[in-house]
């Protein structure tokens, strides 16, 4: 089929660009375009991200300094190879000048190193979050205005352990590169101040039938620290609860992101006071926000009650590659060099807070810590507890010292 | 000791769920030599009517019924208009049920989104259940589970060796030119097991996905089992849906409890062991 469809596409590329050879430089539209999980496990997640694109594109109605940009849409499913098969459609067949995605930790890895050999395009992360993204040997044309798993929890294990005060944790987490970055997070600060975390069950992504889990978790723990998304932690928390379980919860960001806490049924009531943490507040008072949320109800009357994270991170990556974009007069024709430039260096208000990036093109962004808490209108939402101002991908440390604890994974770190 | 406890349980609950499925895909197969591989979209698109009529109506239980009724029409519309055309001719129909699980899927996605589903089961069943003796709680959902598995399962072997119907069911399978020419209805005989297996599909999908959840891809995950648990538990034979369904799911519980990486792999050991040394599955017929 591609063997097929491959000289057709090249035959119509090379019309199409002697054709734009003839008109103005100018008139010759920006590729841009998205990657995101329209399908498997994480599909509601993925509808949201290509959602932030798609407002943040309308905000400037698909144009900037005078150029139109084109929007290409492709799916993957949450596995590193789909994402590298949907963006190498997107960078060899397309020809996109611009590339926003993946959604997915590991999608994340691969697309770093697929950027690698892709130099003509500049890649900025969608919402993937595992650490060596852009920690250890990063890709000089990708991005990321999003934190990592790590920056998303940062001050959580200290709550935890100081103010709710549970010592013994076990964690149930979803098995690939993502989760292992947040465990690694959470368990830095808790384990440093001397909570013990006995057992971890790392289970694939999709699984329906936690009973096995729920019976093997001991029973002399304070607390569950849960780090999944989408539907798997819906299906955790409705079997949990519905076995009897009573054990209070941490959660991770998208454990409580509002995909979860505005959907049906009832095991989610027991998530209120649940702490977490998250560079998406729902309840941050900034006026950037406010304007996302409105921006987002306005331009998507089906979309979910306020704007998830996936949305937030998605949107603001967009909104970096459109404000670049517009601080190099959307000139990319010295092979994207000023455009780069303009990112590295870019301070940009979004509506989490000032972002910007530091050597290894990863952001610094407030974090913030939060509670479940129920809403007057008895919708659940995330209640801001602090803000944790500009956290790094070292998490405040110094890079040798950070770059010390080692890669991190399944048994990375580990305080029984 | 306790741990050991749950996971018996467990396995007996998800046994009980597959065969809720299973036993309308072995009746099918097995009495009518019908290959329905669109037997998991019928699981799917049972969850998911009955989850519409559940909203709508406030009522879980009307979902139930909704789920198996929506589904045993659509079982018998099947038989009508398709596999009474293509008798006996196995590829034709396996292909031809493939074809129409694709169709279904992609239609169920259109409609339903790739959203997980959670229906909101009625207050007495909610919660766990402290089981006297043993001294464990359990969800009071899955012992729902585990009752209605063995309510319909005694209730079919009544039906198909009690009943005139069933008998007819087993005669027409054994010889369907002599029932003909005894005067019965056949067609008729085979669109009505059509539509129970169909309808129990669809039952098994709101019953089954109030316990996990309803999203894509749970069609195909409920077909792959029906097929095991056929294959384990023998063709046509309702005891052998239920030996097989329970070994299954034993199996698949004491394999994530116990060695979690490799859990996924016991139930086709099971598999193997079973087709090594009595090929036509435990209580299959020769």
């Amino acid at each position: 089929m591609t063997r097929l469809v491959k000289p057709a596409v090249l035959g119509a590329a090379m019309l199409a660009s002697a054709a734009a050879v003839g008109a103005t430089q100018a008139a010759e539209p920006i590729k841009m375009g998205a990657l995101a999980t329209l399908e498997g496990a994480f599909t509601v997640l993925g509808q949201e991200g290509m959602r932030g694109v798609e407002l943040a594109l309308q905000e400037h109605n698909y144009e900037v300094a005078g150029r139109k940009i084109e929007l290409i849409k492709a799916s993957s499913n949450a596995q590193p190879d789909s994402a590298v098969a949907a963006a190498r459609k997107l960078a060899e067949q397309d020809g996109i000048d611009i590339m926003i995605g993946p959604l997915s930790g590991s999608e994340g890895l691969a697309i770093k190193d697929y950027a690698k050999t892709q130099l003509g395009v500049t890649f900025l992360n969608g919402a993937s979050a595992a650490q060596d993204t852009t920690l250890r040997d990063p890709a000089p044309n990708f991005f990321r205005f999003n934190p990592d798993g790590a920056q998303w929890i940062a001050g959580l294990g200290e709550y935890t352990y100081k103010v709710k005060g549970y010592k013994r944790i076990a964690v149930v987490s979803e098995d690939y590169s993502f989760p292992y970055t947040m465990v690694f997070g959470f368990m830095k600060d808790f384990c440093k101040l001397g909570g013990k975390v006995p057992e971890k069950f790392w289970v694939p992504i999709g699984n329906k039938d936690f009973s096995a889990i729920i019976a093997s978790l001991p029973e002399d723990i304070d607390a569950i620290f849960v780090v999944m998304a989408g539907s798997d932690a819906l299906n955790f928390l409705s079997q949990y609860f519905q076995s009897g379980g009573d054990k209070p919860l941490v959660a991770s960001s998208m454990t409580v992101d509002q995909s979860i806490l505005s959907s049906k049924g009832r095991s989610k009531d027991y998530l209120v006071g649940t702490p977490s943490a998250t560079p998406a507040a729902d309840v941050n008072p900034l006026p950037e926000w406010k304007a996302f949320v409105d921006g987002y109800r306005k331009a998507f009357p089906k979309g979910l009650n306020s704007p998830s994270l996936f949305a937030q991170e998605y949107y603001v990556s967009t909104k970096a590659a459109l404000a670049a974009l517009e601080m190099v007069g959307g000139d990319l024709s010295d092979g994207h060099a000023k455009f780069r430039d303009a990112l590295a260096n870019l301070k940009l208000m979004t509506p989490a807070g000032m972002r910007s990036l530091d050597a290894n093109r990863q952001v610094v962004t407030d974090i913030f810590l939060t509670e479940v808490a129920k809403g007057e209108d008895g919708d659940l939402k995330a209640k801001l507890i602090k803000v944790v101002p500009q956290v790094n991908q070292t998490l405040g440390e110094s890079m040798d010292k950070f770059l010390a604890y080692g890669p991190v994974g399944r048994d990375n770190p580990s305080c029984p | 000791m306790r741990l050991f406890l749950l996971t018996v349980l467990n396995g007996l609950t998800l046994g009980a769920l597959y065969f809720l499925v299973a036993s309308g895909f072995s009746l099918v197969f097995g009495l009518m030599r019908n290959v329905n591989l669109a037997h998991g979209s019928l699981y799917l698109l049972g969850g998911y009517i009955g989850f519409d009529v559940a909203e709508m109506t406030g009522s879980w239980t009307l979902g139930v019924a909704a789920g198996f009724a929506a589904m045993a029409v659509l079982g018998a519309l099947f038989q009508i208009l398709i596999f009474r055309h293509m008798q006996g001719q196995d590829l034709r129909q396996t292909l031809v049920t493939i074809g129409i699980s694709i169709i279904l899927a992609d239609f169920m996605l259109w409609i339903w989104g790739g959203d997980s589903y959670q229906f909101i089961i009625p207050d007495v069943l909610f919660g766990a259940t402290s089981i006297p003796l043993m001294g464990i709680k359990y969800p009071t959902y899955k012992l729902f589970v585990l009752l209605s598995a063995i309510v319909i399962g005694i209730g079919l072997w009544l039906f198909l060796n009690r009943t005139r119907i069933g008998m007819m069911i087993r005669a027409g399978v054994d010889d369907r030119g002599m029932l003909q020419a005894s005067g019965i209805n056949v067609n008729l005989i085979f669109a009505i097991t059509f539509a129970i297996g169909a309808g129990l599909a669809g039952l098994a999908g709101v019953i089954g996905g109030s316990a996990l959840s309803l999203a894509p891809g749970e069609d195909l995950r409920y077909l792959l089992a029906s097929l095991i648990v056929v294959i384990v538990g023998g063709m046509g034979s309702v005891t052998g849906a239920a030996i097989g369904s329970a070994l299954i799911g034993l199996a698949d519980q004491f394999g994530l409890t116990y060695s979690p990486t490799y859990g996924v792999t016991y139930t086709f050991l099971v598999m193997v062991i079973v087709l090594a040394f009595r090929p036509t599955g435990i209580m299959g017929r020769q």
